[in-house]
């Protein structure tokens, strides 16, 4: 049977086996994700994002949980999980152990869970998380939570990716001058401090607090609040949820919703096609001329801007 | 188009807590490039089995020391199965006597790893049972 159909239908072996063949980027995969495109656009993409040892995952954990089993009246919805780690440099291998932090969501068919090698990509993501997440979509889960590599400073690429953005922090990891370094304003839809039992928390939110004040914004702008969990036992979980449903409100009376999601598709157009056109050009040129122009470079007699131009030009330097 | 991963899970089925071995082995793959999903202690068949579907791993590291080995590894075979998972390679490492290892080759385990196995051993069996089944 086929692959796109299978995944619609529900089918989780299916949908796990196209997951791979998009990740490798094989030409099986991108067949499936043309297939399953239209059907995508309707999940709530959540990022969750902070340095290493913040309590990401517990956090993903716990909010995946409280999602499958919302208070009276509210409707469960389905959760798919991506969480990316990082990719050995040297061998290419990664230790992927999010799961660890996860066990709680076992046995709920429900729950989606998928681990990711960054492999070599910077940014917190891998190049294909955006395909994993839309095939995700497309299978019908209503909230994606993409957690990222604890990086830090360079998350950009989560923000433009999410819909709502969690930037998690705890008490004693620098002062607010490594806050402002990481640029947390610019990406953070909601600040979350969590380990929100340890001794400090009181400065890390006065910090950020501060923060927020300082930044200009007009009035109508959505003002990222801050929540306090300790997500080892599921303390302030439940305002957490509510400031993402209220987030998600915001999004769609203010048409930041549609807004967000064209600026995505454009920034995964212009990638694609850069990254198309390198490849289509490299095939015109030989490797002779390509390490000629290295020659040069290495002898000083062309800069690299020039030799771009000369390979541009005919692949003769 | 990218090189072929070979994706790992390594778990701990069961209840005794050493996982000082699983550890070892889950760092020794990822240096020879494997990509490793580490799901900690205390997993059941059905989680060790539910995560080998979502994750579309080739194959499964099993480290058990408790001695329940023949009660643990058999439902995860058959749960692997029933999913529509025969083609994942399970490994065994831990104290196992000899006669069930036995047992364990012959109802489909890949290879089981005592004490002071070598980890270029195991990297290299995984390799083989992975790369040649899908060739």
């Amino acid at each position: 049977m086929d692959l796109a159909a299978s995944i619609l239908e529900g089918n989780r072996l299916a949908l796990a086996r196209a997951l791979s063949l998009i990740e490798n980027d094989t030409p099986d995969g991108r067949s499936v994700l043309g297939k399953l495109f239209p059907h995508t656009g309707r999940a709530h993409l959540i990022g969750i994002t902070g340095a290493p040892g913040t309590g990401k995952s517990s956090l993903v954990n716990q909010l995946a949980h409280s999602f499958r089993l919302p208070p009276v009246g509210a409707d469960p919805c389905t959760v798919a999980i991506v969480a990316v780690d990082p990719s050995s440099p040297f061998s290419g291998g990664a230790l992927l152990g999010d799961r660890i932090r996860m066990r709680d969501l076992a046995g709920d068919p429900g729950v989606f869970i998928r681990s990711m090698a960054s492999r070599g990509s910077l940014g917190g993501l891998a190049a294909t998380t955006s395909s994993i997440v839309q095939l995700f979509d497309a299978a019908g889960y209503d909230l994606i939570m993409i957690e990222t590599v604890g990086v830090g400073q360079a998350e950009v690429d989560i923000a433009r990716l999410a819909h709502t953005t969690l930037v998690v922090e705890a008490p004693g990891l620098g002062d607010d001058i490594q806050a402002i370094k990481a640029g947390i304003l610019e990406i953070a839809d909601i600040l979350v401090v969590n380990k929100a039992d340890r001794p400090g928390v009181e400065n890390t939110e006065r910090a950020l607090r501060s923060m927020l004040d300082l930044a200009q914004k007009p009035e109508t702008a959505w003002i990222p609040p801050i929540c306090r969990t300790v997500a080892t036992q599921g303390a302030g979980i439940a305002d957490l949820i509510a400031a993402i449903r209220q987030h998600r409100k915001h999004l769609h009376h203010s048409g930041e919703w549609q807004q967000r999601d064209r600026t995505r598709l454009r920034a995964e157009l212009e990638l694609i096609l850069r990254e198309t056109l390198v490849s289509r050009w490299r095939q015109t040129i030989t490797e002779a001329d390509f390490q000629r122009a290295i020659n040069h470079l290495v002898e000083r007699r062309l800069s690299p801007h020039q030799a771009v131009e000369s390979l541009l030009n005919g692949g003769k330097p | 188009m990218s090189e072929r991963k070979i994706r790992v899970i390594v778990a701990k089925p069961g209840l005794d807590g050493h996982d000082r071995g699983a550890k070892v082995v889950a760092r020794a793959l990822r240096d020879a490039g494997m990509e490793v999903i580490y799901t900690g202690l205390r997993q059941t068949p059905e989680m060790i089995a539910e995560a080998a579907l979502q994750e579309d791993v080739d194959a499964v590291g099993l480290s058990i020391h408790s001695g329940a080995h023949m009660a643990l590894i058999p439902p995860i075979l058959e749960l692997l199965k029933a999913n529509g998972q025969e083609h994942v390679k399970v490994f065994v490492g831990g104290i196992i006597p000899d006669e069930d290892i036995h047992s364990l080759l012959e109802i489909g385990v890949a290879g089981v790893y005592g004490p002071g196995s070598k980890t270029e051993t195991i990297i290299q069996d995984i390799r083989t049972a992975v790369l040649g089944s899908t060739t």
